[in-house]
């Protein structure tokens, strides 16, 4: 049962809890117990106190994921010199090991909590939980997480983030959305970076790309980014534009934003839409 | 590997469950997981024995239901079986569907031995 709220009861499942349901002996002479809950949901519930701290000072909180060398740390550079005049931005870094991506945040003047997360291959909302509180949220704007490199294990772990991006670059192949469904499923946004190797890597077909997004039933746009050219990312600060309007708009109103995809035990919370 | 997160996750909450309960063990953990949880059941397995070492959960058997994938259609409406990276409808072929079941990552069910029995 839900702790909580026992919002997980439902009109499905209520005979399972009522006296004579399943609540009675099994063959093993135990006692059954039907539990109905998210195997994440601690996780998830501060994950949820999480996106409340963003909420209360307007932070839209992005968490950027994809295979390690796909340029995440490089479009955050790019995007600070874009946007580093127009938003306060601040950036969390996720790595097993190292401050090197912090720093060349740093270099640029903004403030990044490094995460070590020594073997673990992911971030999970108590470490953010734990950065969020080395930032001032009443001076930002955005907030960028970056997590680990690693297009398995993030995608199954609510941060409290407001949106979702998923890079792919170009050397990795086109069928990276087909092999590695789950993280390109939860995108809202899907970045092909180093587009400029384009010429080169004439094997990596955006429109399968696409293809192979679309097949997830997702309806994410397909950014295409170069952070070497001239104007190479405008798609992608027009994307940010666009969702920290839409996110103020939600926060004016009382509500929040969600990725897209939500993770069971949000749906089973009530929380997605 | 997050396997072990997640089963370090889960292990907290059938103790929670164990402990409310006054259970002297845990006889089986049930799990309902879909491929599109990004959790392997064969890994969880594996990752179960460890994480329940020398708990009250030592000797308790982990069964894992595998839930399909199934997406349902906004253009047609037909509800159809689906694989994890395509998730078209299968009478017209559109991608715009919505999934029904196979993202699941579910505790259902915990069997425990209590003083009572």
């Amino acid at each position: 049962m839900c702790d909580t709220c026992g919002c997980n009861v439902t009109h499905g499942n209520r005979h399972l809890l009522a006296p004579g349901g399943k609540l009675q002996k099994t063959a093993s002479g135990g006692e059954a117990f039907t539990v109905l809950k998210n195997l994440l949901s601690e996780n998830d519930h501060i994950a949820a106190h999480n996106r409340e701290h963003f909420d209360r000072h307007q932070v839209l909180a992005i968490n950027l994921m994809s295979s390690p060398g796909a340029g995440k740390t490089a479009l955050l550079e790019a995007t600070i010199d874009a946007l580093g005049d127009r938003y306060r931005l601040a950036v969390i870094e996720g790595d097993l090991e190292t401050e090197n991506d912090a720093q060349r945040i740093r270099a640029r003047g903004i403030d990044a909590v490094q995460i070590t997360t020594g073997s673990a291959c992911h971030l999970d909302a108590h470490m953010v939980h734990d950065a969020v509180h080395q930032l001032d949220l009443a001076q930002l704007d955005i907030l960028f997480i970056e997590n680990v490199g690693n297009l398995v294990c993030p995608a199954s772990f609510d941060l409290g983030q407001h949106r979702n991006v998923t890079l792919l670059s170009v050397p990795e192949g086109d069928d990276k959305p087909a092999k590695y469904p789950v993280i390109f499923r939860a995108a809202d946004a899907v970045a092909i970076t180093k587009v400029d190797l384009l010429p080169l890597l004439d094997d990596f077909q955006v429109q399968r790309a696409s293809g192979h997004v679309r097949a997830l039933a997702s309806s994410a746009p397909l950014l295409e980014l170069s952070t070497r050219r001239d104007g190479g990312i405008d798609s992608w600060l027009a994307w940010l534009d666009g969702e920290l309007a839409a996110y103020r708009t939600h926060c004016a109103r009382g509500a929040t934003l969600r990725p897209r995809i939500q993770p069971e035990g949000a749906r089973l919370h009530g929380l997605a839409p | 590997m997050h396997e072990l997160s997640v089963c370090q996750a889960l292990l907290t909450q059938v103790e929670n469950l164990a402990r409310e309960r006054n259970a002297s063990q845990v006889l089986s953990v049930s799990l309902g997981i879909g491929p599109l949880s990004g959790v392997e059941p064969a890994l969880l397995s594996q990752a179960w024995p460890l994480a329940a070492a020398g708990t009250v959960a030592d000797n308790a058997e982990l069964l894992i239901e595998e839930r399909p994938v199934r997406v349902r259609c906004s253009q047609c409406g037909e509800e159809s079986d689906a694989t994890a990276n395509r998730l078209l409808c299968a009478r017209c072929g559109d991608w715009r569907t919505q999934l029904l079941s196979g993202d699941d990552l579910l505790l259902l069910q915990v069997e425990l031995e209590t003083a009572y029995v």
